[in-house]
C-alpha cells in the first residue's frame, strides 16, 4: 500500500485508511513508532500496517515477541524516551495481559509525575463481532478503558473518520485507545487527504429525524443507519442516528440536543448492556432531558454471557431487526 | 524398565530445598567479593575496582546518610507523619554501589525502595516522602536527575525500562539503563517479559535484582528452584551473583555490566544477594515468619562496618572525619524531619489537576461541579460539609 498519491481523493477500505492514516504519521514524525505482533512483513493480521516497515524500517515498524504486557510496557518506557508509539493488539480478546500496563501505568503516568512526563501512546484494537471467528476474537472491551481515567477511547465507524482520528489520536498527548471495528474494515468511502477533519472527542449526527434517537458507534453506526433507512421506508419513521465517535469523553451536548427535539433514546453497542457504554449514556441523558423524554431511554447490545460461539453470534449481536424492536417500543411508551 | 519416581508433591512441600543453602554466601561459587564482611579487600579474577582514597570515604558517607535517611523516615511513620514507610535497611550497598555506578546520561527505573539510589542521583530525599505521607504519588520530574518515579506494582517498571532502553538505542544516546526490582518480583510475567524484550532487541539495559530473601513474608524459595542469576542464561545474556552488601562489588559489577550495555553488547542481570534487615515495611511483623537467628546472622555481614573496618585498617578516615559525617548525619535528618512535618496538604482540586495532559470535557465538568458544591458551604460562612 502506498498511500494517497498525490494528495487526491481516494477510494479506500477502513483498513487502507487507517494504514494511510499511520503512513502519514509516520512521514510527519520520526518520533512515530509501530509495535505488535505480525506488524512489519506480514503487515498485521488485518493488513492495517501493511508495507509500512518495508518503508520505515525495523526500527520504527517493530516486530514484538508475543507478550502483550511486554508491548504496553515497553512502548510506555519509548513514551519516556520522547518517542509516539502506536502498538497494535492483535484482537480485542487478547488486550487482557496488557490490562494492568495499560490502566496502572499508562493510565496514571501523566498523574503520578504531577505533569512532568506525558504518555502519547495510542493502543490499536480491533474489535466485536460478526465474523465468524472463534473465541477471544470478537468482544467489544470499551468500557472497561472508558472506565479509567486518563485514558481516551474513540471508535471510528468509517473510513473517512479511521483515517483523521488515528493521526489525531497520535498527536494526542494522552494515551488513547482506538478500537477498530473490525468487520468494518473492508467498508470502501473517499478520502481526500486536504479536507478539514472534525475534533477527536465530537459526536456526529449522522442521519437526522424527529421521531427517535438511534447512539452508536464502530461497527454499529452502519447497523443504525441500514434500521433508519428500514423504518423510513416501511414505517414512514424518521429516526436520527449520532455517531458517538469518542467514548472517553463522551460528547454528551451532542446528544441532549438531538433527545431535546426527537424525545426519545436508543443506545446500541454490541458489548453487553450492562454497565455499558449505554448505561453511561441513559443516565447522563436522563439527567439532562428528564422533561425531553417521552420515553425511559432504552439499550439495545449483547447480553451478559461469554461471546457467544459464531454459529449463533447473530443472535448475540444487535442487528437491524433488534434496533427497530426498541425503536417499537420507546415509540409505544 | 521400572520408573521410580513419577511427579512430585504437587504442593512443592517436601521437594529438596535447592535455594536456602546460598543463604551462606560463603559457600556460593562464584560470587563476586571485592571487601570481605570483615573489612578485608579481596580480589576477583573477572571483576576488579581502583578507587581513591576520596571515593572510599564517599562510599562511605553515602552509606551513613541514606541509612540515617531510612531511620529518620522509619521514625517519622512511628510518629504519624508519614502513612507508611519502606524502609531498605540492610541493602544501602546494594543501592549505594549500584547507585554510584551510573553516569550522567544513564537512566534508572526504581521499585518503592530504591532511596539509596534516588541520593545518588542526587534526587532531594524529601521528593521520596511526599507519595508515603500522602501528599502526591510521586510527583518529581523524571528527567530532572533520570530516576523514574516509584513504581508501586511489582515489577512493571522492569518493561518501562526496556523501553528507554530501546529508545536510547534509537537516539543513539550514550546511556543506558538500570531497571531495579526484588526477588519476589522476578515471578512476575513482566520481569520476565522484560528479559525478553532485551534479549531480542539487545537493549542497553541491568537488570538489578535485589535480592533481599525474602518477598514480604515469602522466602526465596517460594520464587524460584535455582539460583536468582541463573535465569538470565534461559533468556541469553549473562547473569551474575554479587555479595549485596559490598558496596566495592556492587559499584564494579554495575559499572562493567553499564559499560557492556553501552558497547552494544546488550543485557545483564546482577543478583544482588543482601538481606532486608528490617520488616517489608512499617505495616509488616517479619517475626511472624522468620526466625531471629537468621537475622542476626546477617548483621554480621552488614554492608557500613566491613567499610568502616576497612577505613580504619588502612587509615583513610580520623576521627574528626567520622564526627563530621556524624554531624551531617545529624543535619541531613533534622532537615528530614522538618521538611516533612511542614509537607503541606495538595489543595484538593489537585485530583483534578493532571488526570489528562490536555482538556477533558468530563474531568472539567467534574472539577467545576466540585469547586461550586465546596463554594456553596463558604456561602453559608461554613468552612467545609457537613
Amino acid at each position: 500500500m502506498a498511500g494517497i498519491s498525490g494528495g487526491k481523493p481516494t477510494q479506500m477500505t477502513m483498513a487502507q485508511a487507517i494504514n494511510a492514516g499511520l503512513r502519514r504519521a509516520l512521514e510527519d514524525d520520526a518520533k512515530t513508532l509501530i509495535m505488535g505482533e505480525d506488524v512489519g512483513k506480514l503487515g498485521g493480521v488485518f493488513r492495517v500496517t501493511d508495507g509500512l516497515q518495508k518503508d520505515f524500517g525495523e526500527d520504527r515498524v517493530v516486530d514484538t515477541p508475543l507478550a502483550e504486557s511486554g508491548i504496553v510496557g515497553t512502548a510506555i518506557g519509548l513514551a519516556l524516551a520522547g518517542y509516539r508509539p502506536v502498538v497494535e493488539i492483535q484482537f480485542d480478546g487478547f488486550v487482557y495481559p496488557a490490562y494492568d500496563q495499560i490502566v496502572s501505568q499508562l493510565a496514571k503516568m501523566h498523574a503520578r509525575a504531577l505533569g512532568h512526563v506525558k504518555m502519547p501512546v495510542v493502543v490499536r484494537i480491533p474489535y466485536g463481532g460478526g465474523i465468524g471467528a472463534v473465541e477471544h476474537h470478537s468482544e467489544s472491551p470499551e468500557a472497561y478503558f472508558a472506565h479509567t481515567a486518563g485514558l481516551r477511547v474513540v471508535s471510528p465507524s468509517n473510513p473517512v473518520d479511521a483515517y483523521w482520528m488515528i493521526q489525531q489520536a497520535i498527536k494526542s498527548d494522552d494515551p488513547v485507545v482506538y478500537f477498530e471495528p473490525k468487520r468494518r474494515y473492508w467498508t470502501k468511502a473517499e478520502i481526500d487527504p486536504a479536507a478539514a477533519p472534525d475534533p477527536l472527542h465530537s459526536a456526529r449526527v449522522v442521519r437526522e429525524g424527529t421521531d427517535c434517537t438511534l447512539v452508536a458507534y464502530g461497527p454499529m453506526v452502519q447497523t443504525c443507519l441500514d434500521a433508519a433507512g428500514a423504518a423510513a421506508a416501511d414505517d414512514g419513521r424518521n429516526l436520527e442516528v449520532i455517531d458517538l465517535r469518542s467514548l472517553s469523553p463522551v460528547d454528551f451536548d451532542t446528544i441532549e440536543a438531538s433527545v431535546k427535539r426527537t424525545g426519545r433514546l436508543v443506545v446500541v453497542h454490541e458489548a453487553p448492556t450492562f454497565l455499558g457504554m449505554g448505561s453511561e449514556i441513559a443516565a447522563r441523558i436522563t439527567e439532562r432531558c428528564f422533561y425531553h423524554l417521552e420515553a425511559p431511554v432504552l439499550r439495545v447490545g449483547g447480553y451478559h454471557s461469554p461471546y457467544p460461539p459464531s454459529r449463533i453470534e447473530e443472535e448475540y449481536l444487535p442487528d437491524l431487526d433488534r434496533v427497530l424492536d426498541a425503536v417499537d417500543r420507546s415509540l409505544a411508551w | 524398565m521400572a520408573v521410580d519416581h513419577v511427579g512430585g508433591p504437587a504442593t512443592g512441600a517436601g521437594l529438596p530445598d535447592p535455594v536456602r543453602p546460598d543463604l551462606d554466601t560463603s559457600q556460593t561459587p562464584g560470587l563476586v567479593q571485592l571487601l570481605t564482611p570483615e573489612g578485608e579487600r579481596v580480589e576477583h579474577p573477572d571483576w576488579s575496582i581502583d578507587l581513591t582514597d576520596d571515593e572510599y570515604r564517599g562510599l562511605y558517607r553515602d552509606l551513613v546518610l541514606v541509612r540515617r535517611f531510612d531511620a529518620e523516615a522509619t521514625a517519622l511513620q512511628r510518629q504519624g507523619e508519614l502513612g507508611l514507610w519502606a524502609s531498605l535497611l540492610g541493602q544501602e550497598a546494594a543501592q549505594v554501589g549500584s547507585g554510584r555506578a551510573l553516569g550522567a546520561a544513564d537512566y534508572a527505573f526504581p521499585t518503592y525502595r530504591e532511596h539509596g539510589v534516588a541520593w545518588c542521583r542526587g534526587v532531594d530525599p524529601l521528593n521520596l516522602l511526599g507519595m508515603f505521607r500522602g501528599v502526591n504519588h510521586g510527583g518529581w520530574d523524571p528527567n530532572s536527575n533520570n530516576f523514574h518515579l516509584y513504581t508501586i506494582v511489582i515489577g512493571s517498571q522492569a518493561l518501562h525500562a526496556v523501553g528507554y532502553a530501546m529508545g536510547q538505542q534509537r537516539s543513539g544516546t550514550d546511556g543506558a539503563v538500570v531497571a531495579y526490582f526484588g526477588d519476589g518480583a522476578s515471578s512476575q510475567g513482566d520481569v520476565n517479559e522484560a528479559f525478553t524484550f532485551a534479549a531480542v532487541f539487545n537493549a542497553p539495559v541491568v537488570f538489578f535484582c535485589q535480592n533481599n530473601q525474602w518477598a514480604i513474608s515469602e522466602p526465596t524459595e517460594r520464587q524460584m528452584r535455582v539460583p536468582l542469576y541463573q535465569r538470565a542464561a534461559g533468556f541469553g545474556f549473562p547473569g551474575v551473583r554479587v555479595d549485596g552488601n559490598d558496596v566495592l562489588a556492587c559499584l564494579a559489577v554495575t559499572r562493567g555490566a553499564l559499560e557492556r550495555a553501552r558497547r552494544g553488547e546488550g543485557p545483564m542481570l546482577i543478583e544482588a544477594f543482601t538481606y532486608r534487615m528490617g520488616a517489608h515495611t512499617t505495616s509488616d511483623d517479619p517475626t511472624r515468619y522468620r526466625l531471629a537467628a537468621e537475622l542476626e546472622a546477617w548483621k554480621l555481614k552488614d554492608p557500613i562496618e566491613r567499610l568502616k573496618a576497612y577505613l580504619h585498617k588502612n587509615g583513610l578516615a580520623d576521627a574528626e572525619f567520622f564526627a563530621d559525617l556524624e554531624a551531617e548525619s545529624d543535619e541531613l535528618a533534622k532537615r528530614v524531619r522538618h521538611g516533612v512535618r511542614n509537607m503541606p496538604d495538595p489543595d484538593p482540586t489537585l485530583m483534578f489537576e493532571h488526570a489528562y495532559a490536555e482538556p477533558h470535557r468530563l474531568v472539567d465538568e467534574e472539577r467545576a461541579e466540585f469547586t461550586a458544591y465546596h463554594a456553596s458551604f463558604k456561602d453559608q460562612g461554613q468552612e467545609g460539609g457537613h
